[in-house]
């Protein structure tokens, strides 16, 4: 079963975000507020301890679990594309309370209504796909 | 152990855990990118018939429908095995804050005032999870990513697109948090 280990990775993943509290809605108020560690620590760490893990892949030139190298794509540079979707995508962030990782775990924890923003994340990206051309990017 | 595990996790056991899983899917030659399942979910749905950007071969993401699956999962093993009794322990300045805005102090990870039934059938609840919904989509693939492929992952590799994204990220939540959520609520 080739597929497994992804189905495992998200498991961890779906854990981590429950007892962290990440996929909280009230976190997330409480990070915007700027009235505790807690999310800017989990962030943090995660960049600190993954900008080690990509430096050392890059150096070391490591190769993944078939042989191939491991290479990363550098983000297309602009601007307006990530000021302005990185606006857009934060008024919703902080309205639901959850980004799209969160949003699933969830519906795990039987938050039935988060399905709601689940369906609405689903028509945006549509959106999205509809009026690329029109946008600055 | 289980008593261990269902106490909250502190912020450098999760933040350390994050890194792991980047570093895993890096390693099963894949990277670390949540909302690109909402375009392989539309593109899978056979949007790709009307619209170019769906036009792709999503097959070729499938793993990462699966690490969505294992959220869903890591969901239900947590709310089912792993839950602690304890409320949400935010600050007493995030409690005195929202209850101006008419928020009871939690008891539960979510807030009753959003994701109750109740709440879910008034127009006010649909519509801020709908519409917060919609802007998280089209937000985050116009962004090229969303927390995950540019908080993590593009803050990782240092990208400076990434810390642009990220940058909006905060001015669209403090927008949200200082004037819709009064607004609003």
């Amino acid at each position: 079963m080739k597929g497994l280990k992804y189905i495992l990775a998200g498991i961890l993943f779906g854990i981590v975000m429950s007892k962290s509290e990440a996929i909280s809605w009230y976190r997330i108020q409480e990070m915007f507020r700027f009235q505790a560690f807690h999310m800017y620590g989990i962030i943090g760490t995660a960049v600190v301890l993954g900008a080690l893990a990509t430096y050392i892949i890059k150096k070391y030139n490591l190769r993944d679990y078939q042989g191939n190298q491991i290479v990363f794509t550098p983000k297309e540079k602009s601007v307006s594309r990530y000021l302005f979707g990185g606006t857009i995508f934060g008024l919703g962030w902080a309205l639901t309370g959850a980004c799209p990782g969160p949003m699933f775990v969830n519906i795990g924890h039987a938050y039935w209504a988060i399905l709601i923003a689940v369906a609405g994340a689903i028509g945006g990206t549509f959106f999205y796909g509809v009026i690329r051309d029109k946008l600055p990017h | 152990m289980i008593e261990f595990l269902s106490q909250p996790w502190p912020w450098y056991t999760s933040g350390t855990l994050i890194a792991l899983v980047m570093v895993l899917l890096l390693f099963f030659g894949k990277s670390f990118g949540f909302s690109s399942n909402l375009r392989v979910i539309c593109s899978a749905c056979g949007a790709g018939k009307h619209v170019k950007f769906f036009d792709f071969n999503w097959r070729s993401q499938v793993w990462n429908l699966l690490f969505l699956v294992g959220a869903v999962l890591g969901g239900v093993i947590s709310s089912q095995f792993l839950a602690g009794d304890a409320p949400v322990a935010i600050s007493q300045e995030t409690i005195r804050d929202l209850s101006a805005l008419g928020f009871s102090a939690p008891d539960d990870l979510q807030p009753e005032e959003i994701f109750s039934m109740e709440a879910l059938f008034s127009v006010k609840g649909f519509l801020l999870l709908l519409v917060g919904g919609f802007m998280i989509g089209f937000g985050s693939r116009y962004a090229g990513g969303c927390t995950s492929g540019h908080a993590i992952s593009g803050l990782s590799n240092l990208q400076l697109p990434s810390l642009i994204a990220v940058i909006g990220f905060f001015i669209g939540g403090l927008i949200t948090t200082y004037f819709l959520l009064p607004l609003i609520f």
